[in-house]
């Protein structure tokens, strides 16, 4: 996974898989679409090729390049992970928020006591 | 079916990471549930089955706190920091340093609490050193890897699930 976030954190190497979400493209396609010369879309290419991010056939003279969703479909097992690591925290935080605000409407109905947490020793 | 619509994750800058989320409370009660020890341990847990068994908090500039979770396997992963700057309940700052030798750098972790109409909006600051983006090859994907925004990504891979199936 470290390979595939190494690919497409550089801007031009992530545009290259945008690209290529509309389905295959031959090189020529993206060297004009990214207005960069062709050994540095080459080079890109084999970047994201050597990440297993694409797939070159030669058809012809030309060579197609096309994604390979496995190591996208990592990415986003782990980003959801992530995600739904914090998430779940703050639906937990969202619930004890509740009960702090319904303890604080309790203490305030008689008197508003100042309710001191206790003191936390290491 | 979650309250997911309002958690923003954003990258003001190439080093930082934002998460934004709302709560339906006041300020004074978001910034206790996220600085008393007794209320951070009942939900900083992680995935399902975790635990926080050790959470220290010291809530004074140059204190420091200690957070501990232990998963269902037993394997435990921990953090620590000094809070850098405390001002109740609208902001704190605090580092973070993982446990784990793969996330070796330090962070600044800056909490932000706006409050309106009894609502509260956290800021979650991430800022990452500047070192971190050389040494650290896996965080540094961790930040672009969030930085390429969710919808963005989740567009391009449900095409390519949908291309590729």
């Amino acid at each position: 996974m470290m390979e595939t976030f190494r690919a497409l954190a550089e801007p031009n190497r992530f545009q290259i898989v945008e690209l290529l979400r509309g389905g295959p493209r031959p090189v020529g396609h993206l060297v004009r679409r990214l207005r960069l010369r062709q050994p540095q879309v080459s080079k890109h290419l084999r970047v994201l090729s050597d990440a297993g991010l694409v797939d070159v056939r030669v058809d012809a003279q030309r060579r197609i390049y096309a994604l390979r969703p496995a190591p996208l479909q990592e990415l986003e097992e782990w980003l959801e992970k992530y995600r739904g690591l914090w998430e779940a925290n703050f639906q937990r935080l969202d619930s004890l928020l509740e009960e702090m605000k319904a303890d604080e409407r309790k203490s305030a109905q008689p008197k508003p006591k100042q309710k001191k947490s206790p003191r936390t020793k290491r | 079916m979650m309250n997911t619509g309002n958690f923003k994750v954003a990258t003001p800058t190439d080093r930082e990471i934002a998460m934004t989320r709302v709560f339906n409370a006041p300020r004074h009660l978001v910034f206790g549930a996220l600085s008393k020890p007794e209320l951070v341990k009942q939900w900083l847990l992680g995935p399902p089955g975790w635990t926080m068994p050790v959470c220290e908090i010291d809530l004074r500039v140059g204190g420091a706190y200690r957070f501990q979770w232990r998963g269902p396997d037993g394997t435990e992963m921990g953090t620590r920091g000094v809070f850098r700057e405390i001002a109740s309940p609208e902001r704190f700052v605090a580092t973070e340093r993982f446990d784990d030798p793969w996330y070796t750098g330090e962070s600044l972790i800056t909490y932000v609490l706006v409050e309106r109409s009894g609502k509260t909006t956290l800021t979650l600051t991430v800022l990452y050193e500047s070192r971190e983006a050389r040494d650290g090859v896996l965080k540094s994907g961790m930040e672009k890897g969030v930085a390429m925004s969710y919808d963005r990504l989740e567009q391009l891979l449900a095409s390519v699930a949908a291309a590729g199936a």
